[in-house]
C-alpha cells in the first residue's frame, strides 16, 4: 500500500497542520518507508488476542468534584498570545 | 579538595550534611562549570541567579533530615515547573510559563533540591539525538559531534560533563536508556505507574515515564526513592509499597536468574555489541547469578507497534497546541486558518511527521488496521515477558545496537533513526522497569550499555543487580573538558 500526496493532504487537513506542496511530497515519501517497516505486523495472526489497552491494570479512580486550586486566572491569561480582559481573543468565526 | 562537581550525589549529601560544602558552594561551583559549558548547549532555561538565592536560604536554615539537603539540580524541559519557562524543546511552547508544578519535580523540591535549569531535549520527547529540538543539538560531552542521545539529550550531556549532579529525563520508547548509554552514564525508567506523568508535557502516555539518570547506580537509588510516589492527579499512578532504594541497595544477588533472550542477536548487530553483552554475562556470573537462556519470541514487533502506539497517542496529545489559550500563534484569515499555520510554523519536521502517522492510524478506516493490531501486538509483547519471569528475575541485555554517532549521521532517514531503540521500545510496550550502565567502549573509546529489565515494581532487583554489576564492570568516564575554552 502507497499512501499518495492526495491522502497526505487530506491528514494535514484532519491534523490542522497546513502543508507546502514541496513539504507534502517529501512527507509522503516518509510515511511510505515508515509503513513499508510498520507492515510487518501483518505477518502476525491476532484474531483471538485482545488488545492491550492499557499497562496499568486500575480502573479509574472518580474524584469529588470540588475546585482544589487557587485563583490563577492571571498566571493562566498571562500566557495567552491574545486575550481582552478576561476572555481569550481568536480570530471571527461569524460572519 | 576534589572538585565538588565530579562528586557523585551520595557524596555531595554527605559533604554538605557534614557541613563540608554548603549548598551555596555546590551551587556556585555547577553553575560556574556550566557557564564555561555554554558550547555543549545542553540547557534551554537558565535558573542560576535563582538556585544562588535558595541555596543561601537553606544555608540560612538548612534541614538535613531531607533526602536532597539544598542540592541543585538541572531537570529536563519536559516537566512543567511552575512560573520558570518550560518549552518541550518546541518553539509553539517557546514562551510558554506554567502556573503548576510537576509532581515529580515538587518531590525533588520538597526533600531540599533547587532547580539549576532545564535542559534540552529531542522536541516533545520525539528523537533519539536530541537533533529535534527548537534550540539545536547538544554535543556529547565525550567527543566533539558526537550526539548525546535522545531524547534527553540534555540531560545526559549535562550529567556526563559535571554540570549537575544527577538529572531527571523521561522515558517512552527509550529516551532514559539510550542518552545514558551513549554518555557513559546510568538511566533508570521505572514501572510505568511509579512515578506520576502531573506536569510532564505529554507525548505518548500509556508509555512516558520518569526516571533518574546519574552518575552511578547508588545515586539513581537516592533520585527514584524521592521521585517515586502515588499521586492522585496521576489517572494511571498505581498505589503499591514503594521500597527505600538506597538503604535497601545490596550487591548480593547470590542465586538471583538472569534471562538472555534470544531474540535480541539481531541481524547486522557489530561484534563490539555482542562481545559487550557476552562480557555482561560473564559479569553476572560473577557476581553470583545465574543466566538462563529465555525465549521473548515477538521482540521484532515491537518497533512496529510503538510506532503506531506512540504517534497514534502523539496525534492525540498535539491536538492541544492550537495558539489559542498559550504558546505560539500564528496570523491566519480564519479560526481554521490561524490553527493551520500556527501548527505549521510551531512544529518541527519530526513532530509533524509523527502526528500525520498518528491522524491516519487512527483515522476512519484504518484504525482496525493499524491501531487496533498495534495494541494486539502489545499484548503478545507483554505475554512474553509474563512468560520469561515466570522462570527468571531479570533480563540483560545491550541497551542500543550501537554507540553514539555523530550528528547529521542519521538526521535524514527516520526509519535507521527509529532503530536505535530496538532494545528499549519492548520495555516500554510492557511497562516495565528497565536500567542501563556503561559497560565498555567501542572502537571509538565511545561508551557502550548494558541493559537490565525487571519485572513490574521490581526496580530494587534491578537497581541491586546493576549495583553489583557496577563494582565488576568498573568503568569510569574519561572527560577531557574539549569544549572549553
Amino acid at each position: 500500500m502507497t499512501i499518495d500526496l492526495k491522502t497526505v493532504k487530506h491528514i494535514s487537513k484532519l491534523a490542522r497542520i497546513s502543508l507546502e506542496e514541496k513539504k507534502a511530497e517529501k512527507l509522503a515519501d516518509d510515511m511510505n518507508s515508515i509503513f513499508e517497516f510498520i507492515e510487518k505486523l501483518n505477518e502476525l495472526k491476532t484474531e483471538n488476542v485482545e488488545p492491550l489497552t492499557s499497562i496499568a491494570e486500575t480502573t479509574l479512580r472518580l474524584r469529588e468534584d470540588k475546585i482544589t486550586s487557587d485563583n490563577i486566572r492571571e498566571k493562566i491569561l498571562k500566557n495567552s498570545p491574545e486575550k481582552n480582559d478576561d476572555f481569550f481573543v481568536v480570530p471571527k468565526v461569524v460572519e | 579538595m576534589t572538585d565538588i562537581t565530579s562528586l557523585s550525589l551520595f557524596e555531595l549529601i554527605k559533604n554538605i550534611k557534614e557541613k563540608k560544602i554548603s549548598s551555596n558552594e555546590a551551587s556556585k561551583s555547577f553553575i560556574d562549570r556550566s557557564q564555561k559549558s555554554k558550547k555543549l548547549n545542553a540547557y534551554v532555561t537558565e535558573n542560576f541567579e535563582n538556585c544562588l538565592k535558595l541555596s543561601k536560604e537553606f544555608d540560612n536554615k538548612p534541614n538535613y533530615d531531607l533526602k536532597l539537603p539544598g542540592i541543585p539540580i538541572a531537570v529536563k524541559d519536559l516537566f512543567c515547573t511552575n512560573e520558570v519557562r518550560t518549552t518541550a524543546g518546541s518553539n509553539i511552547l517557546n514562551n510558554f510559563f506554567p502556573s503548576y508544578e510537576s509532581t515529580v519535580t515538587q518531590n525533588i523540591w520538597n526533600e531540599g533540591g533547587i532547580l539549576l535549569g532545564k535542559l534540552n531535549c529531542d522536541e516533545f520527547a520525539m528523537g533519539s539525538s536530541n537533533e529535534t529540538s527548537f534550540f539545536g543539538n547538544v554535543q556529547n560531552p565525550i567527543a566533539k559531534d558526537l550526539v548525546p542521545g535522545g531524547s534527553s539529550g540534555g540531560s545526559s550531556s549535562a550529567l556526563a560533563a559535571n554540570l549537575t549532579p544527577v538529572t531527571i529525563g523521561t522515558d517512552t520508547g527509550g529516551s532514559i536508556r539510550q542518552p545514558a548509554s551513549f554518555t557513559g552514564t546510568v538511566g533508570l525508567k521505572p514501572t510505568y505507574g511509579s512515578c506520576s506523568r502531573y506536569g510532564i508535557v505529554a507525548f505518548a502516555s500509556s508509555l512516558d515515564q520518569a526516571g533518574p539518570m546519574s552518575k552511578d547506580v547508588k545515586d539513581s537509588s537516592i533520585l527514584l526513592e524521592v521521585i517515586s510516589s502515588f499521586d492522585k492527579k496521576d489517572s494511571t499512578s498505581i498505589d503499591f509499597k514503594r521500597n527505600n532504594y538506597s538503604s535497601e541497595l545490596t550487591r548480593n544477588i547470590k542465586g538471583i536468574k538472569i534471562g538472555i533472550p534470544n531474540e535480541y542477536r539481531v541481524e547486522g548487530m557489530p561484534d563490539e555489541i555482542e562481545n559487550l553483552w557476552k562480557k555482561g554475562i560473564e559479569y553476572a556470573k560473577d557476581c553470583g547469578a545465574e543466566i538462563i537462556d529465555i525465549s521473548l519470541p515477538h521482540t521484532s514487533y515491537a518497533l512496529p507497534t510503538y510506532y503506531i502506539v506512540a504517534p497514534a497517542e502523539a496525534s492525540s496529545n498535539l491536538a492541544r497546541y492550537d495558539g489559542v489559550k498559550y504558546g505560539l500563534r500564528s496570523s491566519g484569515e480564519s479560526l481554521i486558518d490561524m490553527y493551520e499555520k500556527t501548527r505549521s510554523e510551531g512544529f518541527g519536521e519530526e513532530v509533524k511527521r509523527r502526528i500525520m502517522i498518528g491522524t491516519y492510524v487512527l483515522s476512519s478506516g484504518y484504525y482496525d488496521a493499524y491501531y487496533l493490531k498495534a495494541q494486539k501486538v502489545r499484548q503478545l509483547i507483554k505475554k512474553d515477558f509474563d512468560e520469561a519471569y515466570n522462570k527468571v528475575d531479570a533480563i540483560l541485555t545491550p541497551s542500543t545496537p550501537s554507540s553514539a554517532f555523530k550528528i547529521g549521521e542519521k538526521s535524514n532517514d527516520p526509519v535507521s533513526m527509529y532503530l536505535n531503540d530496538i532494545f528499549t521500545v519492548p520495555v516500554n510496550l510492557a511497562g516495565l522497569p528497565g536500567i542501563s550502565i556503561p559497560a565498555g567502549r567501542d572502537k571509538n573509546n565511545y561508551p557502550l550499555g548494558l541493559q537490565i529489565i525487571g519485572k513490574p515494581f521490581d526496580e530494587q532487583t534491578v537497581l541491586n543487580i546493576a549495583y553489583s554489576m557496577e563494582e565488576k564492570i568498573n568503568y569510569k568516564n574519561n572527560i577531557t573538558d574539549w569544549w572549553m575554552e
